[in-house]
């Protein structure tokens, strides 16, 4: 029996091939995932879920950038009790890996959305950072080695599913945040987040998202995105998931080369909802074509002396 | 209710179904559903319903509003004998529709409904583009036309008349019970639905009506879309914070 080529493991998790959802994308149903599992992602990550409901900041929370998207969308979510019943029934549609976003204010609010974010079924729990600190207003937990630390701590100590950790790019040195992830437990890093972004309306001369500031993704970020990885990579030997910019076969395989196991997709999964059955098919004929057995084999070799 | 008219080349190209993101600078960035669409013009009819609608009155000729669009799909064009159900403010997209199919149809029908005189809308411009006889108003109050629910006349003419398709928009509640009277007798149905939006373009998933994305798979679905839906429609939708509540 020929084995599959693209299925890759990672961090306790095994996928069927490398590419997985991004958080925040079609994320609040398990009609919605399940269509995207259709379009064939390897696994799928949800919203990200808080403690408490929230709705979110009002339109305009989306800009149209040049070469991406600028969003603000302030994290609307119903509170993980309501949304661990959508885990619930998601396991019972979907048939590939759930990896649920978890988000906190503090450490301890954390560790209680993953507790019962995994209770309810989550594969595995990505934590998203670029949220500010309770404790200290201005700072994001992401921003901070000491506070992900001690964030990371504890959700380990709460769970027993894969943990991954979701690192911001808005830091002078992501190796430094990613040892600290690492150093606390993480079993896997997604390398990145958004990037700090902005548009301002010349006509009415202010800001147009509603939240002023946003997160910037798509094409514009890839490169700064894809050196996030390499810099990790070169320094660590914890599994990487790609993330930012990714729409085609090449992006996924340039991430891989930077050191990445899998990737995700996002903004590029407005346009098409089966990006990831198209990346993953060129894959495969890259690794024919430069006669690779399985995607294994490409992980980290863009590092090759 | 307010007609807004403004420039905007791309809105200007748009076709019958199609909506627009409106930003009124400060405030919120609503969806709204084009009435009318040519020559770098786009039209959109506005109920006064909260804030950024409230304040969206106030404006005078001249202020400046953002767009982002136009976004979703259209109505397909049927040029044999076709039947418009419009509620309330549905009744909108549903006119520039019937203005594009009037020359087209071999017979164009539009039964329009609202709670009161009021809220019936565009009354004088159906008369144009309807053939004689066939535009029949109704009220819940019976200020005017029949005073019954859209359901009752329509009901009717489904049992009397051929029609190769029938269009509808409105409250969810009366197009699911004309999905099911359409269903019922086994006809063509396109329905224009609404849902909370956020990014209009297809991404952060606020929309979905089952599996479907509201501003990027519809906001326009027929009857086999419909039938995958049914649970939901009239029913339930996501809220602000992505929990299901009633409609």
């Amino acid at each position: 029996m020929v084995s599959n080529p693209l299925s890759i493991g990672f961090a306790g998790l095994e996928l069927a091939n490398p590419t997985i959802l991004a958080s925040g994308i079609l994320g609040y149903s398990s009609e919605s995932l399940s269509r995207v599992a259709k379009g064939g992602a390897g696994a799928v990550v949800t919203k990200s879920i808080g403690i408490d409901a929230r709705p979110g900041y009002s339109n305009p929370t989306i800009v149209q950038a040049e070469a991406g998207l600028i969003n603000a969308m302030g994290l609307p979510n119903p509170g993980i009790d309501v949304y661990a019943e959508e885990i619930k029934f998601s396991k019972t549609v979907l048939r590939v890996p759930i990896i649920v976003s978890v988000f906190g204010y503090s450490a301890e609010e954390y560790a209680m959305v993953a507790k019962k974010a995994a209770e309810a079924g989550a594969e595995a729990v990505e934590l998203n950072v670029s949220c500010p600190h309770v404790k200290q207003t201005g700072a994001e937990i992401g921003q901070s080695p000491k506070f992900l630390k001690e964030v990371v701590q504890l959700v380990k100590a709460s769970i027993n599913k894969p943990l991954i950790v979701k690192l911001s790019p808005n830091v002078a040195d992501i190796t430094v945040l990613a040892q600290a992830a690492v150093e606390a437990g993480a079993d896997a890093l997604t390398a990145v987040n958004t990037l700090k972004a902005m548009a301002i309306d010349t006509e009415t001369m202010q800001p147009i998202l509603s939240n002023v500031r946003g997160g910037l993704s798509g094409a514009a970020v890839k490169p700064v995105a894809l050196r996030c990885v390499y810099d990790i990579a070169e320094q660590s030997e914890v599994p990487i998931i790609g993330c930012g910019g990714v729409s085609d076969w090449r992006d996924a395989v340039e991430f891989m080369l930077a050191g990445a196991s899998a990737v995700q997709i996002g903004t590029a999964v407005a346009d098409n909802t089966d990006v990831f059955q198209a990346v993953t098919k060129g894959v495969e004929t890259y690794l024919r074509k430069k006669n690779y057995g399985s995607v294994k084999d490409i992980v980290g070799l863009a590092h090759r002396k | 209710m307010k007609t807004f008219k403004f420039t905007d080349r791309l809105c200007s190209k748009a076709k019958p179904g199609q909506f627009l993101m409106l930003w009124i600078p400060g405030i919120d960035e609503i969806p709204l559903s084009i009435l009318d669409a040519s020559d770098n013009l786009v039209s959109v009819s506005v109920k006064a319903v909260g804030d950024a609608t409230r304040h969206l009155h106030t404006l005078e000729a001249g202020a400046t509003v953002g767009v982002r669009g136009p976004f979703g799909n259209y109505f397909t064009e049927n040029r044999g004998r076709v039947l418009l159900v419009g509620g309330g403010t549905g009744t909108a997209p549903l006119l520039f529709l019937a203005k594009q199919l009037s020359t087209k149809t071999e017979r164009l029908s539009f039964v329009e409904g609202a709670k009161t005189k009021d809220e019936l809308l565009f009354v004088r411009e159906l008369r144009g583009v309807c053939q004689e006889k066939s535009l029949i108003t109704t009220t819940e109050d019976g200020t005017a036309g029949l005073q019954c629910l859209v359901t009752q006349p329509l009901g009717e003419l489904l049992d009397k008349e051929r029609f190769d398709m029938i269009y509808t928009c409105g409250p969810e509640v009366m197009v699911k019970k004309i999905f099911e009277m359409t269903e019922k007798r086994k006809l063509p149905l396109e329905a224009s639905l609404e849902r909370l939006m956020r990014c209009g373009i297809g991404l952060c998933g606020s929309c979905m009506i089952g599996k479907y994305r509201v501003c990027r798979d519809g906001p326009v679905f027929n009857a086999s879309q419909l039938r995958e839906v049914q649970e939901e429609l009239g029913i339930s939708k996501l809220g602000f914070d992505g929990s299901r509540i009633p409609i």
